[in-house]
């Protein structure tokens, strides 16, 4: 569970948050949406700790976890992707998955050189995990192509892959669907939905595309300038009149009804 | 027989020296790119911590031989190697503890950790010539000559003699080894690899829990390494003068930079063209031409192009075309 209390993040004059106080509840799979520069991944980044707050505080679990660096809360099980999809463009597939476990033998320069033989067998299980990961994501027959050369949307499954190296206990997914095909879009859904489901993970997921939030998310959070609009099932945000005058416009109110009609 | 020994010659003059020359600087430009890489600054303190690495194996070396210890044929020095690269990348780590980790928790532009490498090197600079001196020092003992230039004459029957001194044997060896085991570090290991995934994509990196000073530990101890090998070499091979390592840092960034700042395949590719232009260039070809070309077309003078004394300018001459053509480098490196 994360509760984060009264959180400020300002840049200079300008509040990219402005006192938000949410909650995600474990095993949930928690919809954040709202207009281009409500605060959204500005929030997502704090609560990374990419930046410091202005303030405000983040609490994992009953502890304090405002303002540890990213490696810290990775190793808390506090994971992230990115809006525009990073990997390391130049080692392959399952190497950008290899890379993810921390605190692997091999991270120090004298078992480098004096424990080969038990850094080889820890590799041998991580390359066997990253090839079950793939498997999951049904993108086995990238594994040995470099990352850089995916798509858009094999990115976004990379990056969801990473997730997967790690007992992680709470996802935070940025714009998992911009700019993937329906198809693709679908397969990353059954994953979270799969992840949710099998693993226990908790997700918290920004995302623009209505149907994707409605078919997954419960509840959905609501921001605009950089405070939380509203909070409920997808089902009442999309009938909610100050969410409706914010973000989603009058079509979609106007497609729900019909929907409810036929 | 004049053909071989134009051969011999251009081996003797050119070929031989610019190979070890390219060698050091191909190590003193691999420790420059990797701290470009992972820590996203050019040091320009590189130069004296060659000087300062090399200084403490010259130390360590003299207690050696003080004692009696000697490594037979080879340089005693090799036997200080461990021991200066110990010492040194103590001082680095020291370093970054007092100096460059302030700035990178202010996130300070690379502009400003250039100036402050800039002010590092000054302090080296100092402390070095303090503990050792401004003289220079010749510290290589074993055996001279892997060829001797007489012996090779009598044994071929040719007029040309080829020498091939040991340190430059040494030097070409040791080069090859250290790269050798430098690439299958970066690349097989997980070490190597996170530094690799770090110079790459350093958000990522930090949120694939990957521990930032620790990668930042391990690169300044390879760089020391690095740096006090290639120092060494160049010692053994011509001498050691502290100033002479405060002037190599210039090859060794024109070197780093041509590559492409950032590839090591690049640092070695450029040490080894800017070696080689620059013995090519301050080479007087006068014996060269005179076996080649008929006697009539031989020519009169030194046929040298520039004098030794530019020798610093065809390294930026060379830096100035390829970055023209190719502005990040051979090896396509980061933009600078």
């Amino acid at each position: 569970m994360i509760v984060v209390e009264g959180l400020h993040k300002h840049f200079g004059g300008f509040r990219a948050v402005d006192g938000a106080s949410i909650e995600i509840a474990t095993g949930s799979i928690t919809g954040l949406i709202g207009p281009n520069g409500a605060g959204k991944s500005t929030l997502f980044n704090v609560i990374a700790g990419v930046y410091q707050p202005t303030a405000g505080r983040v609490i994992m679990d009953g502890e304090d976890i405002t303002g540890l660096p990213p490696h810290d809360l990775f190793h808390k099980g506090l994971l992230r992707t990115f809006q525009i999809a990073h990997e390391f463009s130049s080692m392959t597939v399952r190497e950008n998955l290899m890379m993810v476990p921390a605190g692997q033998l091999g991270e120090t320069l004298w078992n480098t050189w004096f424990h080969r033989g038990r850094i080889a067998r820890e590799e041998a299980e991580l390359a066997k995990k990253a090839d079950d990961v793939l498997d999951f994501l049904t993108i086995s027959h990238l594994a040995d192509e470099r990352a850089g050369n995916l798509s858009g949307g094999q990115k976004k499954l990379l990056e969801l892959g990473r997730t997967m190296m790690v007992d992680a206990k709470i996802v935070f997914l940025d714009e998992v669907g911009a700019g993937v095909n329906r198809t693709l879009l679908n397969t990353i859904g059954d994953a979270i939905v799969r992840l949710n489901k099998e693993r226990g993970y908790t997700f918290c997921v920004i995302e623009h595309d209505m149907d994707f939030i409605g078919r997954l998310c419960d509840p959905v959070i609501v921001m605009a300038e950089g405070k939380v609009l509203a909070k409920g099932s997808a089902d009442s945000i999309m009938q909610n009149e100050a969410v409706i005058e914010a973000y989603l416009g009058r079509g979609l109110k106007n497609k729900a009804k019909a929907e409810a009609e036929a | 027989m004049d053909f071989l020994n134009a051969i011999v010659a251009l081996l003797n003059f050119v070929v031989i020296p610019a190979t070890s020359y390219g060698a050091q600087l191909a190590l003193g430009a691999l420790g420059v790119t990797l701290i470009y890489g992972i820590l996203r600054f050019s040091n320009f303190a590189h130069g004296d911590t060659m000087a300062f690495g090399t200084a403490m194996v010259i130390l360590v070396t003299w207690a050696f031989q003080s004692v009696g210890i000697h490594f037979g044929p080879l340089p005693t020095a090799l036997l200080a190697l461990p021991f200066g690269i110990a010492i040194t990348a103590a001082l680095v780590l020291a370093t970054d503890k007092a100096v460059y980790r302030f700035y990178r928790r202010q996130k300070a532009a690379p502009v400003i950790l250039v100036i402050v490498s800039m002010g590092v090197m000054f302090i080296m600079n100092g402390v070095t010539r303090f503990i050792i001196g401004v003289g220079e020092i010749r510290f290589d003992d074993g055996g001279r000559f892997i060829v001797n230039a007489n012996e090779f004459k009598k044994a071929t029957g040719l007029a040309e003699g080829l020498a091939f001194r040991s340190t430059q044997g040494l030097t070409i060896l040791t080069a090859i080894i250290v790269v050798a085991a430098l690439f299958w570090f970066l690349n097989k290991t997980r070490t190597g690899k996170s530094m690799r995934a770090y110079s790459d994509n350093e958000d990522l990196a930090l949120l694939s829990g990957i521990n930032p000073e620790r990668v930042v530990a391990v690169t300044w101890i390879i760089a020391a390494g690095l740096a006090v090998i290639a120092g060494t070499l160049y010692g053994l091979d011509k001498s050691f003068k502290a100033f002479n390592y405060f002037q190599l840092l210039l090859p060794i960034f024109a070197s780093a930079i041509v590559g492409g700042l950032g590839s090591p395949l690049g640092a070695i590719a450029g040490g080894f063209l800017i070696a080689f232009t620059e013995v090519g260039f301050t080479y007087a070809w006068k014996k060269v031409a005179t076996y080649v070309l008929p006697d009539a077309l031989a020519p009169d003078g030194l046929a040298q192009l520039l004098s030794t004394d530019y020798k610093f300018a065809v390294s930026f001459a060379i830096l100035v075309i390829v970055l023209l053509f190719k502005p990040t480098g051979l090896f396509k490196g980061k933009a600078v």
